[in-house]
C-alpha cells in the first residue's frame, strides 16, 4: 500500500546518506585534501570562482566531499560562506599592481612589457599523455630540479609587478571614450538582492560568480549571432593581487595604517569592442568600448565571456537576450539554477492533483 | 579546522535583516519585500525561503512542524526539520495544534490554525504576474500602479479557450483589496483558508529573494469573475480509505492489484489524528510496518 508510515521518511533518508558515504569510499582509496589542492588547480579555481569564496583549502575540501561534482562543491562552499560573518571590505585594488604570471594581448603584437605566455593549455596538443599513468615520484623530482635551474636563468630581469595596461595606449590615442572615475560605493549583491535596473558593479559581481558553463554559453551566443558583439581581447592577465584592509578603528583614509591580509590569484580581461558614436556635428565616428571580466583563479574562458556579457549589458540595446540584464543575471548562478531544476525531483502530488482536477473538469465540460 | 554553528545557523545580523523584511511584509499585506537571501545548506528551490524565515523567527520555546505536500514524513520535510532541530534543539511535532511554527510546502493544514501559530509557506515563483510578464522591472511597476489587467486577462483567455478558468495550484489572490499575490502553489482548495486566517501567514521565496505576508484577519479573495466563480478542486463523493474523512484535500491512488482508484487524506497528520480518535492507530501502524 502506498501509505507513508510515520517513521519511514526519516529512516529512508538515513539509509540514503549511508549509501552516499559508501559510494565515496567503497573502493578503499582516499584522496588527500592536500593532493587536491596541489593537483586539481582547474577545479579548485572554478569552485572558488563560482562560490565567490577565495580559499583553496576549503574548495579542495568541498571537492573531496562532493566527489568532484562541481555544482555540489560550489553549493557546499556557498552554504558555508553564508554562515561566516563579514567584518571588512578590502581597499580598492588597482590591477596594475598585479604580480603577473601570464599576460597576452590579441590586439597588439608588441605591447609595452611584452607578451608573457605563462602557463596555459592553449599551446598544447590535446593528445592523451599515457606516460602519466606511470608517473613516478623520482621522474617528477628530476624534472622539477632541472626546470627550476633553467627557468631562473631566463626569467631574471623583467619586473612583473609593474606592467603597464594595454588599455592606456588606446586612451592616449583618444580611441576610447572619456570616462570620469566613479567612486560610488558599490552595492554588495550578497547583502541587497538585485533591483532592476542594476548598476554595473552589481552586474560584475553576479557575472564573476556565475556558473562557468552558463557564462561561457551566453558569451558565445552574444558573439555568434544573438548580441552582435565583435570583441578583441585587448589584454588578458593572470596573476596575484595583494589585498589590504583599513585599520578597523581608524576611520581616516590613512593608507600607511593598512593591513595586508594576503593575495588572491585572478584572471582579468579587458576586451575592446568597436561601436559607432554620433558626434556633435552629426558625423559618425568609431570608438572602442571596454568589456571587463575578472574572476578568481585561472579561468580564462569565463573571464573573456564575462567581458563580452559586461559590454552587452552595458551598451547593447538591440533586443537580444544577451543584452537583457534580467535574462542574463537571473539565470547564470550555479546554486540557483541547479537548485530549481533539481527541485523537480521533489514530490508534486498536491500540485499535480490540482492540475488533474482542472483538466478533468474541462474534459467533462466539453463532453469528452 | 574547528567550526561551530550559531543558534539557528545564521549570525544575528542576518536574522535581524530577515526579520526587518518580515515586519515590512506584515505592514504591507501581499507586497513582495526583496531581501538578501542567503545560500542555505539545502538547495535553492527546496524551501530555502521558508527555511530562512523559520530560522530567523524561531526561539527556544517554539515547537516546529514541517510539511511537504501534506506529509510530515516526506524526505524534504524530514530534512528541513532535522536541520532546524540540529541547529536550535527546538522540539518538533507532527501534531498541527501543538506547533507554534508550521513550515509547509504547498499545503495549509486541514485543522484551523490559531492566533498563536505562524504559518510559513515555501514559494517557488512569488510573482503572480510572471506568466504574463517575464521582466521583474516591469512587474514591479505593474504592482505599484495596481495594474492587474494581465492577471484578469489570463483568466479570461482560459474561459475563452476552455469554457472555464483552468488554473491549477497557485491561483492568484487579491490581498486586502490592494496587491495581487501568488499564494504559493497551494491547491485552490486551500486558498479559502488564507481569508481572515487567525494565524499569521509568512511566505518566503529564497531563490527569488522575496518575503511577503498575510497578517491575521486579512481579506484574501481568489481572483474570479462574477459569472465564472472561483472553484476549488472537487472531491465530491470521495472519502479517505483510512479515516473515512470527506471534504478534505485528497491524494489519488491506484490499487496495484485491482487497478481501482481510491483516495486518502493528503494531510497525513490530520489523518493520523482521526485514526487515533478512532483508536485504530495501533493496527494501522502494524499493518504499515510490514
Amino acid at each position: 500500500m502506498a501509505y507513508v508510515a510515520v517513521k519511514g521518511g526519516t529512516e529512508a533518508i538515513e539509509a540514503s546518506i549511508q549509501r552516499l558515504q559508501f559510494e565515496r569510499i567503497q573502493h578503499q582509496e582516499l584522496l588527500d585534501v592536500k593532493t587536491i589542492m596541489a593537483t586539481m588547480r582547474g577545479m579548485v579555481d572554478q569552485v572558488m570562482s563560482e562560490s565567490s569564496l577565495y580559499s583553496e583549502f576549503l574548495a579542495a575540501l568541498a571537492i573531496k566531499q562532493a566527489e568532484g561534482n562541481m555544482e555540489e562543491a560550489v553549493f557546499l562552499l556557498r552554504a558555508h560562506r553564508s554562515t561566516l560573518p563579514r567584518h571588512y571590505y578590502t581597499r580598492v585594488v588597482e590591477t596594475e599592481t598585479m604580480v603577473v604570471e601570464r599576460r597576452i594581448s590579441a590586439s597588439f603584437k608588441d605591447i609595452p612589457g611584452g607578451q608573457i605566455l605563462g602557463a596555459s593549455y592553449d599551446y598544447t596538443h590535446r593528445l592523451m599523455d599515457f606516460d602519466l599513468i606511470d608517473e613516478s615520484e623520482a621522474s617528477m623530482q628530476t624534472w622539477l630540479e632541472q626546470y627550476l635551474v633553467e627557468e631562473v636563468a631566463v626569467s631574471e630581469g623583467t619586473d612583473l609587478t609593474a606592467l603597464p595596461k594595454v588599455v592606456d595606449y588606446l586612451r592616449k590615442e583618444k580611441l576610447l571614450a572619456e570616462v570620469s572615475e566613479d567612486q560610488t560605493e558599490p552595492i554588495d549583491v550578497t547583502k541587497r538582492s538585485l533591483q532592476f535596473p542594476t548598476t554595473r558593479g552589481e552586474r560584475l559581481q553576479v557575472l564573476t560568480r556565475g556558473q562557468t558553463g552558463a557564462v561561457t554559453s551566453l558569451g558565445y551566443a552574444a558573439i555568434r549571432g544573438y548580441g552582435a558583439v565583435h570583441p578583441t581581447v585587448g589584454e588578458l592577465r593572470v596573476g596575484k593581487l595583494p589585498l589590504t584592509i583599513g585599520h578597523p578603528t581608524d576611520p581616516s583614509d590613512d593608507f600607511t595604517n593598512d593591513y595586508y591580509i594576503g593575495e588572491i590569484k585572478v584572471t582579468e580581461v579587458e576586451s575592446f569592442v568597436p561601436i559607432t558614436v554620433q558626434k556633435d556635428n552629426h558625423r559618425e565616428e568609431l570608438e572602442f568600448e571596454i568589456g571587463y571580466g575578472i574572476c578568481y583563479g585561472q579561468n580564462e574562458t569565463k573571464a573573456i565571456a564575462m567581458s563580452i556579457l559586461d559590454q552587452s549589458l552595458e551598451f547593447g540595446r538591440q533586443g537580444h537576450p544577451t543584452q537583457d540584464e534580467e535574462f542574463v543575471l537571473l539565470h547564470i548562478d550555479s546554486v540557483e539554477s541547479s537548485g530549481f531544476i533539481s527541485h523537480l525531483k521533489l514530490p508534486h502530488y498536491v500540485t499535480f492533483q490540482s492540475k488533474l482536477d482542472s483538466m478533468r473538469r474541462i474534459k467533462k465540460e466539453s463532453g469528452q | 579546522m574547528q567550526h561551530t554553528t550559531h543558534f539557528a545557523l545564521f549570525d544575528e545580523g542576518s536574522k535581524k535583516e530577515i526579520r526587518r523584511a518580515i515586519l515590512k511584509a506584515v505592514a504591507i499585506p501581499g507586497y513582495q519585500v526583496p531581501f538578501a537571501s542567503r545560500e542555505m545548506p539545502i538547495a535553492r528551490g527546496w524551501g530555502t525561503g521558508g527555511l530562512q524565515i523559520t530560522l530567523s523567527i524561531i526561539g527556544k520555546q517554539d515547537v516546529l512542524k514541517v510539511i511537504d505536500q501534506g506529509a510530515d514524513e516526506s524526505v524534504n520535510a524530514v530534512n528541513i526539520k532535522k536541520l532546524v532541530n540540529k541547529t536550535t534543539g527546538v522540539e518538533t511535532t507532527i501534531e498541527t495544534s501543538e506547533a507554534t511554527i508550521i513550515q509547509s510546502r504547498h499545503r495549509i493544514p486541514e485543522v484551523s490554525l490559531t492566533e498563536k501559530q505562524i504559518m510559513v509557506l515555501q514559494v517557488p515563483i512569488p510573482e503572480p504576474l510572471r506568466w504574463v510578464e517575464p521582466s521583474e522591472f516591469k512587474t514591479k511597476k505593474l504592482h505599484a500602479e495596481k495594474e492587474y489587467s494581465g492577471a484578469w486577462l489570463q483568466l479570461f483567455e482560459q474561459i475563452m479557450k476552455y469554457g472555464k478558468t483552468a488554473t491549477n495550484a497557485d491561483h492568484p489572490v487579491l490581498v486586502h483589496d490592494r496587491y495581487v499575490m501568488a499564494p504559493s502553489p497551494i491547491p485552490r482548495f486551500d486558498n479559502q483558508k488564507m481569508h481572515q486566517s487567525e494565524a499569521l501567514i509568512l511566505l518566503g521565496a529564497g531563490r527569488e529573494k522575496k518575503i511577503y505576508a498575510v497578517p491575521p484577519y486579512t481579506d484574501v479573495a481568489s481572483l474570479a469573475f462574477e459569472d465564472y466563480p472561483f472553484e476549488v478542486e472537487s472531491f465530491d463523493e470521495k472519502h479517505c480509505h483510512h479515516c473515512q474523512a470527506t471534504n478534505v484535500f485528497m491524494d489519488e491512488l491506484v490499487d496495484q492489484e485491482t487497478g481501482e482508484t481510491y483516495y486518502q487524506c493528503n494531510d497525513t497528520s490530520y489523518c493520523l489524528a482521526r485514526l487515533n480518535e478512532q483508536e485504530t492507530l495501533l493496527e494501522v501502524a502494524v499493518e504499515h510496518a510490514r
